[in-house]
């Protein structure tokens, strides 16, 4: 099983998935992830998908997991580098990932948790 | 025909093995990168459906080459217990299994042609096709 790994960086947490998932592996990440958030006070976590080529059901709703996880423990989530052809299928298979947000790259998801950390919640 | 031929989904292992079988399938049959991700998508919904809800089955992968038509069929086969209202299966948002209800109604959508045949006790055959435009 493929164990992705989770970087620090400051306060945010990254973490880049560049293998094909199991299922387990992506369980495990959301249980990795959890534990990190809380040992490491993170802010913030973001999770770069720029390598993923599908997203189905199984790894949206990981995406949306992490976000809401992430929230209960005090901390900001941003997916970035999401491929349009990915969007594009994950619209038509129903997941619109409301509760996630997103940023077109890395660089824009730290601007995007800056942001939110600089506005009183 | 490198691409097709015929995969067991016994265990998460194999519903990757699924989705990169089924991504070289629709690359040789000329899918759009667009088309690719939609078929890969679908396909990776129904094997872990057949691994969830009959503890596993078989997909055969099957590249049509009917000028001037080019596509991808496949057809997942389990021997699960058969889904008693295929109706509310295919709804969005059903689920038994304690997922989002979305790989039937879901991967309906993204393929053109999708056909469900179900005996209660005896399994389930799901056959979907995506043609390359």
């Amino acid at each position: 099983m493929d164990r992705v790994p989770i970087l620090k960086l400051g306060d945010i947490l990254i973490i880049s998935i560049q293998v094909d998932l199991e299922d387990q592996s992506v369980l495990a990440l959301q249980e990795d992830l959890a534990d990190k958030v809380v040992s490491t006070g993170a802010r913030g976590v973001i999770i770069d998908i720029t390598a993923v080529e599908i997203v189905d059901s199984f790894i949206g709703r990981m995406l949306a997991t992490i976000a809401d996880m992430s929230r209960l423990l005090d901390a900001d989530t941003v997916v970035v580098g999401m491929r349009p052809a990915v969007a594009i299928t994950l619209v038509e298979l129903g997941l619109s990932l409301g509760g996630v947000r997103t940023a077109l790259n890395l660089e824009k998801g730290v601007a995007l948790l800056d942001l939110a950390r600089s506005t009183p919640r | 025909m490198t691409g097709g031929g015929q995969l067991p989904i016994a265990s998460n292992a194999d519903i990757v093995m699924v989705r990169q079988r089924v991504r070289t399938a629709a690359v040789e049959s000329g899918f759009s990168l667009i088309d690719q991700t939609k078929v890969v998508t679908a396909a990776s919904e129904l094997a872990r459906n057949a691994l969830v809800y009959a503890g596993g089955g078989q997909v055969s992968i099957e590249i049509i080459d009917n000028t001037p038509r080019r596509g991808l069929r496949l057809e997942f086969r389990d021997e699960g217990p058969g889904i008693p209202d295929i109706a509310q299966a295919l709804t969005d948002g059903w689920t038994t299994g304690g997922g989002l209800g979305l790989g039937l109604s879901g991967s309906r959508r993204l393929v053109d042609e999708f056909d469900l045949v179900s005996v209660p006790g005896e399994g389930t055959t799901v056959t979907v096709t995506k043609w390359a435009r």
